[in-house]
């Protein structure tokens, strides 16, 4: 099992990377493309803001590289609003993945939630053994509303997609890394249910 | 639902825990790492970790403190101590903290929130503030609530959150090691003038306590020590008993 953390500047990658080894795996760090296309399971890390986030991306190719991965690829926080069609924080242009604008949070909640909030609706094999409304960790200011990519929900003021799901590529909105044991069990689901589609 | 959160607060000197830890499962009583994994095992909904060391080599041992929490934590993690540039919060997010937080150094140079913002963005930036009421107006103070500023402490959380900080760690210097319960007055008031999450810090003794500060002061997660060291407090007895005041808590 190749494990690759794609490695492009703007990443916790260390957490994630201790995440799987916690799990047993030994995940590697790479912005090699050829490195990426050869894995059996990609990470899209993301953490700070997402048009300077972007030109990193872009900067380093892997925006023409993430889209036609086939192999399962897994988007984290920033990582899977990278992988909407649009942000509006730094009115970025998206990878264009999911179809779906992320946006920013209303001045009704505290902007960014930060903390543990429950996942409901939960539609895919990544939550194998996870039950409706366990607690992940998030920190955000933006979101992507529900649409029909969505595979798991939260609510903040308003429901909005706490994952989502298109084809062979996975997005949380939420850090399965610091999730304690549900966001293990949801890594370990990534690593040893989800499969490549056929 | 989001919850409300629960915080033990380490306190580290040359990569050690300071103050007199009562675990009696510990291996190592000192070792910061093995008590932030219990404390993870247990309940904590987060750890802060704040160093208070002085010597040359801190950077370098706090960084390495930090990896190796990484390694082995599975829930988010905020360093605090002597941090006062974009490079010592580089290191420290590269390693593995979720958060920083800031002090001195942001009252010293205010625009560093900005620059730490620009660069890491405001989900990882928290500002810490230790105030002191006196005669009726609370006082931003420093050094570990040694040192008076003129800063008022609702003015300055305002500028804090106008730069761009995604939290405020909020300390009483009047109510920190009473064990009388929080500052709930000005932790509502902060909350209900300013947009970002505020930890509440100083006065924990009872399980009480902390139903007051989520209710009557609005705070979004609290932050405790001793209470937590000394086992007086179990987080999972304390997290169900909010739960039974109808406070939402991750059990």
């Amino acid at each position: 099992m190749k494990i690759v953390i794609i490695d492009y500047g703007a990443g916790n990658i260390q957490s994630i990377k201790f995440a799987f080894q916690r799990l047993g795996y030994e995940a590697i760090l790479s912005k090699a493309a050829d490195e990426i296309m050869a894995a059996d399971k990609v990470i899209f890390p993301g953490v700070g803001e997402a048009s300077s986030a972007m030109k990193k991306l872009r900067e380093s190719k892997l925006d023409q590289i993430i889209p036609k991965l086939t192999q399962p690829v897994l988007g984290i926080c920033l990582g899977m609003q990278l992988m909407c069609h649009s942000s509006e924080e730094g009115d970025t242009q998206g990878l264009g993945i999911f179809d779906v604008d992320v946006i920013k949070f209303s001045k009704e909640v505290k902007v960014p939630q930060i903390g543990w909030n429950q996942i409901t609706n939960l539609k895919s094999d990544l939550f194998k053994n996870v039950k409706e409304k366990e607690h992940i960790y998030l920190v955000h200011s933006f979101y992507a509303p529900l649409c029909e990519e969505t595979i798991a929900e939260a609510e903040y003021g308003l429901g909005y997609s706490a994952a989502l799901k298109k084809d062979n590529f996975y997005g949380t909105q939420f850090h399965p890394e610091k999730s304690s044991e549900v966001g293990e069990q949801i890594l370990r689901n990534f690593i040893e249910t989800i499969e490549t589609p056929v | 639902m989001l919850t409300k959160r629960i915080i033990p607060c380490l306190d580290i000197k040359n990569g050690r825990t300071v103050k007199g830890i009562n675990f009696v499962d510990l291996r190592d009583a000192g070792d910061p790492v093995e008590l932030a994994e219990i404390y993870a095992k247990t309940g904590a909904d987060e750890l802060v970790f704040l160093d208070i060391s002085a010597t040359e080599e801190r950077r370098r041992t706090l960084a390495d403190l930090v990896l190796r929490v990484a390694e082995k934590v599975n829930i988010p993690f905020t360093v605090g101590g002597g941090i006062s540039s974009v490079e010592d919060v580089d290191i420290l997010l590269h390693n593995g903290a979720d958060k920083v937080s800031i002090n001195s150094s942001a009252v010293k140079n205010p625009q560093l929130i900005n620059d730490l913002v620009a660069k890491f963005g405001s989900q990882c930036i928290v500002v810490a503030i230790d105030a002191k009421q006196i005669d009726g107006e609370w006082i931003v103070h420093l050094v570990g609530g040694k040192v008076p500023t003129e800063l008022n402490l609702f003015t300055w959380a305002k500028e804090v959150e106008t730069r761009g900080a995604g939290e405020i760690l909020f300390t009483s210097m009047n109510h920190d090691g009473t064990k009388d319960g929080f500052a709930n007055e000005a932790l509502a008031k902060l909350s209900t003038e300013l947009n970002i999450p505020i930890i509440a810090s100083g006065g924990a003794g009872n399980m009480q306590h902390f139903t007051d500060t989520f209710i009557e002061g609005k705070a979004d997660a609290a932050l405790a020590a001793s209470v937590f060291h000394f086992k007086e407090i179990e987080i999972k007895d304390l997290k169900e008993e909010l739960k039974r005041n109808n406070i939402p808590v991750r059990l």
